[in-house]
């Protein structure tokens, strides 16, 4: 069981399109043999106008290929104005056309949840500080109900890479502030898969040698500019019983949500809708043992921002 | 004070200008005014005044702006936006002073003149760029004519107001003959910083549009063409990066709310100097009941051609002739996304304030903009004509079994006819991103989220929303220069140029690498070298491609006739191909003209060598 949970996760996660998107330049050899054919034929610069008739036009070659008298990074500025002159202005104008580092904090979802027992509460958030390949990014997840100890509170921290023009690799570290406290490493996937799906999976390791893993999906639907009608999924894997954590191998847990948000601007849109949890196997085992709910429905309000 | 007399006889220096209401303050540049003392944060007036060469003074500083109801942090130059109107004459010699009084480094490009390198304006490339309390001084011989502009190179602050006209008046006779001149200057003011607005491009696309595809909404689409855009994760509605409400759409400084007026008297004939001074916005531009005749491109006198609409890039400029009788028009200067309108009235009568058309409907992107092939009426003959080469023709791309049928009218003779397979004219069949049809100088990676499958010549295109227009639309196809060449000289070479990106990272760049990755590899071109230029649009967009110091000529068709440019718009999915003869040598650059495609990467530099001198 355990063995074939283990590749189920892995296929899920090879099989997410950040994987098939990694990109391989594959070379077309139509076009290499091109480029060499003309590697020859360069050195036609400088000629005057009246020879030109008996040159025959060549067909395409890569900039690599094409006539110099000259190398390295461009200078001719430097023989006017010196080159210490030039320096700092020639570095700011690299760094300001395409150089240029971000960050981003957003609110997913900050809900009130109704639901029979005691009201609980959810915090989904993240960020990332850096550029358009590499950045820094946190995420952190929290719930729990009003009046009881927090039920799961979670903060990681990834460098993420663009692996391709629609995903990154997401790898760093997650420390749980719930139950046994635990470190894991995660191995992930974040980006838009086709649809304009927002995907988030994730492979866990903790201290304790256990693994889980965590695919998430979501889906702006605009009803008008403002008015977006948003269907999320989030499944929770786990390749052994973990009982400190009342989980069982196999799916954990499953969530489907709807929610309604109207977005007052771009950056702030409040919401309203419901969610529905269940919990499978042996983690559905665990929580009927202790005597709770494995199906929960939760009406929830909330707002989703970023800036 | 609209006197009308004969352009020709006139002695230009003399000639009316009458730009705007607000235009009549220029003689309160004799005084000292506010910005010309260094002193900052005052009010910037909306409109131009005019200087004339060869001695000029560019004051640039910051202030409030204000235009209808919207108000924010502006650049000006000499106190106004956008900054006044640079006139200069052919054969003489230009000392342009700039003076920068913002708190950081500025710059000013003399957009479309031929100077010395070191004189463009391009900090780091050209120069070191003017330092805060700073200046410089660009002196050299004016040997073209026309209409051009200028405006800053520095960050962005173009976006902020620091730009302005330039016209310069030809030696001899002017072959365009006309009474009266306006410009019209188009351009866009937001109080969102722009920073901010690079911002929300990089992290949230779409931001800025409110005509995005939704449940309720009045777009012709089939359920099917929406969700195959969805699986593309594009977005038909990705037109204008940044559009109103955001922005306020302005001619001459002066949004729709300011009832700017452009008078003239019954009969005129008017030279109306249009120039694309925005930093994002393509404007479909049309006077309702008035035919406009097109003059000039570039700067650069073209053979008349008259027309009901154009579509004019960022930085391009178009000079036009109307001649209307009594009355009142419309100048309407609608965005291409079709979001707002900048306005002015042309009147025989003060006071009066015509009745603008209402926005049309919003265009949508269609597979040909995918870089999906396919016929487009009436464009397949739009190709060089005699001057083609059919032996560039692609080969690897016919292997893969999608050519497209426009392109194999011209290549007939050697097309292996088992290639055409219109099978993957079915969108499900469709490849978004077929990397091995890119050349081997294109970097792949997460900057490229679209290949053009099969690249069209669009040079016969009127423009996103103009094809279908029931009345007479301008199209490069159609601008023939005035004074052909008859020495046309064969290219000595070609290159092939991607233009990439990523939509939803907001990542522009040429053939897969931003400027930032290419500092120490320019272009490099041999001193009077004659390159065919292909420039492959993997994107989109439609990209404004601007090389400073040289004028290229669009290979359109027209043969000798080849029109001069200094910008070509690259339609999306498509491809739009130049010859350019480098004989002006130093570092130049080269870049996309929206200044956040610009900012975000696609720029590179043309390095040209220096002549060998004598004995060498």
């Amino acid at each position: 069981m355990k063995k074939r949970l283990l590749i189920v996760m892995t296929a899920a996660l090879i099989a997410s399109p950040a994987f098939a998107q990694a990109d391989h330049a594959q070379m077309d050899h139509s076009k290499m043999d091109h480029a060499t054919e003309k590697a020859s034929d360069t050195n036609h610069g400088g000629h005057s106008d009246h020879d030109m008739g008996s040159k025959p036009m060549q067909p395409m070659q890569p900039m690599s290929q094409t006539p110099q008298t000259q190398s390295g990074p461009p200078n001719a500025a430097d023989a006017i104005w010196g080159a210490d002159a030039m320096r700092a202005s020639r570095k700011a104008l690299y760094n300001e056309h395409g150089n240029m580092s971000l960050y981003w904090f957003q609110g997913d979802r900050l809900e009130y949840r109704a639901r029979e027992g005691e009201d609980g509460y959810l915090w989904d958030i993240q960020g990332y500080y850096g550029n358009d390949t590499d950045k820094f990014w946190f995420k952190s997840e929290g719930e729990g109900s009003f009046g009881e100890a927090i039920e799961q509170a979670e903060i990681q921290a990834l460098w993420s890479r663009a692996i391709g023009p629609f995903f990154d690799l997401q790898a760093g570290v997650r420390q749980d502030f719930h139950g046994a406290e635990r470190t894991h490493l995660v191995v992930g996937a974040q980006g838009v898969a086709p649809y304009h799906l927002e995907i988030d999976v994730a492979g866990f390791v903790s201290n304790k040698g256990d693994l889980t893993a965590r695919i998430e999906g979501e889906y702006d639907h605009r009803l008008t500019q403002k008015l977006i009608l948003q269907p999320r999924a989030e499944i929770n894997l786990s390749a052994q019983d973990i009982p400190e954590l009342e989980i069982g191998s196999g799916i954990d847990s499953i969530e489907a949500g709807l929610r309604l948000r109207y977005e007052i601007t771009p950056e702030f849109g409040p919401y309203l809708g419901v969610e529905q949890e269940w919990k499978l196997g042996g983690s559905r085992d665990f929580a009927i043992a202790d005597s709770e709910d494995p199906s929960v429905t939760n009406y929830v309000i909330g707002v989703r921002f970023w800036f | 004070m609209a006197k009308a007399f004969n352009n020709s006889l006139a002695d230009p220096n003399r000639r009316t200008f009458v730009q705007s209401l607000a235009g009549v303050a220029a003689l309160a540049s004799l005084s000292m005014p506010a910005w010309a003392m260094g002193k900052m944060g005052g009010a910037l007036r909306n409109g131009m005044d005019e200087v004339s060469g060869p001695n000029v003074h560019l004051h640039i500083a910051d202030g409030m702006f204000r235009t209808g109801n919207r108000s924010g942090h502006g650049i000006g130059l000499n106190g106004t936006i956008p900054g006044p109107l640079i006139r200069l004459r052919e054969g003489t010699r230009a000392n342009l002073m700039v003076h920068n009084m913002l708190g950081e480094d500025s710059s000013v490009h003399w957009h479309g003149l031929l100077l010395p390198f070191q004189f463009d304006g391009v900090p780091g490339l050209s120069f070191p760029g003017i330092k805060s309390g700073g200046n410089f001084t660009a002196e050299f011989d004016v040997r073209q004519s026309g209409t051009y502009w200028y405006h800053s190179h520095s960050g962005l602050q173009e976006q902020m107001g620091h730009y302005g006209p330039i016209i310069i008046d030809p030696e001899g006779k002017d072959p365009v003959e006309y009474d009266r001149e306006h410009v019209i200057l188009l351009s866009e003011f937001a109080n969102m910083h722009p920073h901010q607005i690079m911002k929300k491009l990089k992290v949230a696309e779409g931001y800025f549009s409110q005509q995005k595809t939704a449940t309720f909404d009045d777009y012709d689409m089939s359920a099917q063409e929406r969700v195959m855009w969805g699986r593309m994760r594009m977005m038909p509605t990705d037109i204008a990066d940044v559009s109103a409400p955001t922005y306020t759409y302005m001619i001459n400084g002066h949004g729709p709310a300011d009832n700017l007026e452009l008078p003239f008297e019954p009969g005129e004939r008017v030279r109306l100097r249009f120039i694309n001074g925005s930093a994002m916005t393509f404007f479909n531009i049309r006077i309702p009941g008035l035919a406009m005749t097109v003059v000039q491109a570039d700067g650069q006198n073209v053979q008349p051609t008259e027309v009901d609409e154009f579509q004019i890039g960022v930085a391009e400029t178009y000079d036009v002739i109307v001649t209307p009788q009594a009355g009142t028009f419309a100048l309407a200067a609608e965005s291409m996304d079709r979001s707002g309108m900048a306005q002015a009235t042309l009147t025989s009568q003060v006071g009066q304030r015509a009745n603008f058309p209402k926005l049309r409907d919003p265009p949508l992107l269609s597979m040909v903009d995918m870089g999906h092939g396919g016929m487009v009426e009436g464009e397949h003959d739009g190709h060089g004509g005699g001057a083609m080469d059919h032996s560039t023709m692609d080969h690897s791309r016919m292997a893969n079994g999608k050519i497209d049928h426009s392109k194999m009218n011209h290549g007939a003779t050697e097309t292996p006819a088992p290639a055409m397979d219109h099978s993957d004219h079915d969108m499900g069949g469709m490849k978004m991103r077929n990397t091995s049809l890119l050349p081997a100088s294109v970097e792949v990676g997460p900057g490229i989220d679209m290949v053009a499958m099969s690249p069209q010549d669009r040079i016969g295109y009127s423009g996103l929303g103009l094809d279908d227009v029931q009345h007479r639309v301008l199209s490069y196809k159609m601008l023939r220069a005035l004074n052909p060449d008859h020495n046309h000289r064969k290219p000595d070479r070609e290159m092939e140029l991607h233009l990439t990106g990523n939509m939803e990272r907001y990542m522009w760049s040429f053939d897969g690498k931003k400027y930032s990755a290419v500092s120490d590899s320019p272009l490099r071109f041999a001193y009077n070298e004659k390159v065919r230029v292909k420039l492959v649009n993997d994107t989109m967009m439609a990209h404004p491609i601007h090389l400073h110091g040289i004028f290229f000529e669009l290979v359109n068709g027209a043969g000798h006739a080849q029109p001069k440019k200094h910008t070509v718009i690259v339609q999306p999915g498509s491809s739009a191909t130049f010859d350019a003869t480098f004989n002006e040598p130093g570092d130049w650059a080269f870049h996309c003209h929206l200044l956040y495609h610009m900012h975000a990467g696609m720029m590179q530099t043309v390095s040209v060598a220096f002549p060998k001198k004598a004995g060498q």
